[in-house]
């Protein structure tokens, strides 16, 4: 047999019928469904009179709108409380599980499938919603898809695709203390592009790589679609079995010791090529930090802010000109002279219980800055409520950060959590995009730990030689 | 879906790389429950200036591209948030075909779900292209999807790609989850052989 990658074996298991063209039916083992990309999904099924093929493949959660204040008050924006109100009506209508706001399961999509034991090795998951690169940790085939396709996956179980490329992205050898997953995958970006991984799956191997929790690698795959690519795969190992074992929707008992047969399988043959191959050393990475508006314009925390003067590419040249003043920002100024005015720490890139467990590390015992409002939002409700147990909560408040309810909240301001213009803010989130955070709102990228030192110190702070 | 034959149409520029979709349409438009309407938030942030008066030099202000159905851009279009309200948006404006060098594949794909037609051409014919549409009042092309071409008012043909299946989808106006539908037989056949082999994927999700 031809020597396949780990992508090739997903894919090959799930194909349901493939034209001579290329073009393949795929099945979609699983779908996760929230709030604002589904209405119109099923809107589409009702209009057509369609039913949802396999209820039971699917789970549904609001998130991006809930607000991260008492949930008891409900929520203040009527059309942002109609689409949770609508998605709970489709759920009860279609008979589709789903995690309601008062749930103690509740969370961001891209956290609450893993944590269920949703996520599993060697399937193909959708969401309408690019972040769903992030299940690809366990070596899922996970990606976005968009309202169109959320109505086609129900429908039909299935999606057309063409094969996508394959890019190995490897990074070898041992992180500097304190630096991480975000950062690793900030660098990557920063080397391909934001539209370096257009058309491939991205698998990322290597030491370091191997090196990382699965919180890390769902960090990094979660990131993949900032480059560009729809999927990012990390091939399961001994971790991604131990992780696994026991979650409430994961396989038990017998049926467990079959799937961690099958899973073991699920790697890339060693004679398997791929149609592109990057390579980062992992000792090379610095701390980095966002200083434009794409998550491409990113840098170590020891460098300075490009000179759009020094570029000869045309492109960007106007990009980066465009970006800095956007951002506010001078040439040439080092990364750590830059004020901030916000911190937000969150979101499905870096909201998990180690992503806590290592921000309160570094925040006991110390206070924000004045000129600073800082704010950590965990991704579950189970997050949140392992971190209170752990007692992170109070370090957190004694630090002078507000500790919030689970959900997207400030990575894009769907709901009150809203940056005001000119504001400045390290953010633990996924994109920088002008706006993103709120209208005129400036959001640096940076890891938690690099987030918690900016509170502290008032600017960004080298985190490997912070005291 | 309206199929996508031929479309003489008014070009509008915009001349930025990496237009993200968060730019196509901010979030506070994405809390609607409908497909339409969603003009108003089209390119929301860049049509304003910072006190919220209409920014005269943002093309959809523009006099000159009022009624323009083709919009003419640069690199990795959409990318970002794989939101369809962006694809739902620009319809909504009027456009149903969208040319750069490049586009982000969630967006790309989200196009051909609504009658879209998104053509790539090279880098330096879209600069070519810019600069003809931004010196030339009235400017308008002829993009012709059967012979996969767009056609200048000087009558310089450039030629496109696609995927054959998508240009048929989209040439016929096809209901996709009607011809999927259209297998249900392979389906269930793939579902009768996987229960076999994993097991596991098929137990109840609900709770």
């Amino acid at each position: 047999m031809a020597a396949t990658t780990l992508f090739d074996k997903i894919w090959d298991s799930h194909v349901v019928r493939a034209e001579p063209d290329g073009t393949t039916l795929l099945y979609i083992d699983r779908q996760l469904v929230h709030e604002v990309t589904s209405p119109q999904a099923f809107e589409g099924l009702r209009l057509a009179g369609r039913k949802p093929r396999r209820p039971t493949a699917t789970l549904a959660v609001p998130d991006h709108n809930v607000p991260t204040t008492d949930r008891r008050l409900g929520i203040m924006d009527p059309v942002s409380a109609l689409q949770i109100q609508t998605l709970e009506d489709n759920c009860k209508h279609f008979d589709i599980s789903l995690f309601n706001m008062s749930d103690i399961r509740q969370g961001i999509v891209h956290v609450i499938g893993p944590e269920q034991g949703f996520t599993l090795p060697g399937t193909t998951i959708v969401c309408g919603d690019s972040h769903t690169s992030t299940h690809g940790a366990f070596g899922a085939l996970a990606f976005g898809i968009g309202t169109s396709e959320v109505e086609h996956v129900l429908a039909t179980q299935c999606l057309v695709q063409k094969r996508p490329k394959t890019m190995e992205i490897r990074v070898d050898g041992v992180l500097s203390d304190r630096c991480s997953a975000k950062d690793i995958i900030l660098a990557i970006i920063g080397k391909i592009g934001t539209a370096g991984g257009t058309g491939f799956v991205i698998e990322y191997t290597g030491d370091a790589i191997r090196s990382l929790s699965m919180e890390g690698r769902m960090t990094l795959c979660n990131m993949s679609i900032e480059g560009g690519a729809r999927a990012g795969l990390v091939a399961p190992d001994d971790k991604t079995m131990a992780y696994l074992k026991g979650r409430p929707l994961a396989p038990k008992g017998k049926q467990f010791e079959q799937a961690v047969q099958a899973w073991q399988h699920l790697k890339t043959d060693p004679d398997a090529t791929y149609d592109a191959t990057v390579v980062l050393q992992a000792d090379r990475i610095a701390p980095q930090v966002s200083w434009g508006t794409s998550p491409g314009m990113v840098i170590g925390v020891d460098e300075h802010v490009p000179d759009p003067r020094t570029m000869s590419d045309d492109k960007s040249k106007h990009a980066t000109e465009r970006a800095l003043s956007y951002m506010g920002l001078t040439p040439n100024m080092p990364i750590t002279d830059i004020m901030i005015d916000k911190v937000f720490i969150g979101s499905c890139t870096n909201s998990r219980i180690e992503d806590l467990r290592l921000a309160a590390s570094f925040a006991k015992g110390k206070k924000v800055a004045k000129t600073v409002h800082a704010m950590v939002v965990p991704g579950s409700g189970l997050v949140k409520q392992q971190a209170e147990a752990e007692g992170l909560d109070q370090v957190f408040r004694e630090a002078g950060f507000e500790w919030r309810e689970a959900g997207c909240s400030m990575c894009l301001a769907m709901n009150a959590d809203v940056l005001k213009p000119g504001e400045r803010c390290a953010s633990t989130s996924n994109r920088n995009f002008e706006g993103r955070q709120g209208a005129g709102g400036r959001t640096h990228l940076v890891s938690p730990a690099m987030a918690v030192a900016a509170a502290i110190e008032g600017h960004f702070v080298d985190i490997r030689h912070w005291q | 879906m309206q199929p996508f034959t031929t479309l003489t149409g008014l070009v509008a520029p915009l001349d930025r790389v990496n237009v993200d979709t968060d730019q196509v349409i901010p979030k506070q438009f994405l809390k609607t429950i409908k497909r339409t309407g969603l003009r108003e938030g089209l390119f929301f942030d860049w049509r304003k200036r910072p006190d919220g008066s209409p920014d005269p030099s943002f093309f959809l202000n523009d006099p000159r591209y009022q009624g323009a159905t083709i919009l003419l851009t640069r690199d990795n279009f959409g990318c970002g948030s794989s939101r369809e309200h962006a694809p739902w948006a620009l319809l909504d404006q009027g456009f149903r075909c969208l040319i750069a060098p490049s586009f982000a594949d969630i967006f790309y794909n989200n196009c051909f779900q609504n009658g879209i037609l998104p053509v790539v051409l090279k880098a330096e014919e879209v600069l070519v292209l810019l600069k003809e549409v931004i010196d030339t009042e009235g400017y308008r092309l002829t993009v012709d999807l059967d012979r996969q071409t767009v056609t200048t008012p000087q009558n310089v043909t450039y030629r496109f790609e696609i995927d054959p299946f998508r240009k048929d989808c989209l040439y016929r106006g096809l209901d996709a989850i009607g011809l999927t539908l259209q297998h249900e037989g392979a389906i269930t056949a793939y579902e009768a052989r996987r229960k076999v082999e994993a097991p596991w994927l098929f137990s109840d999700l609900r709770s």
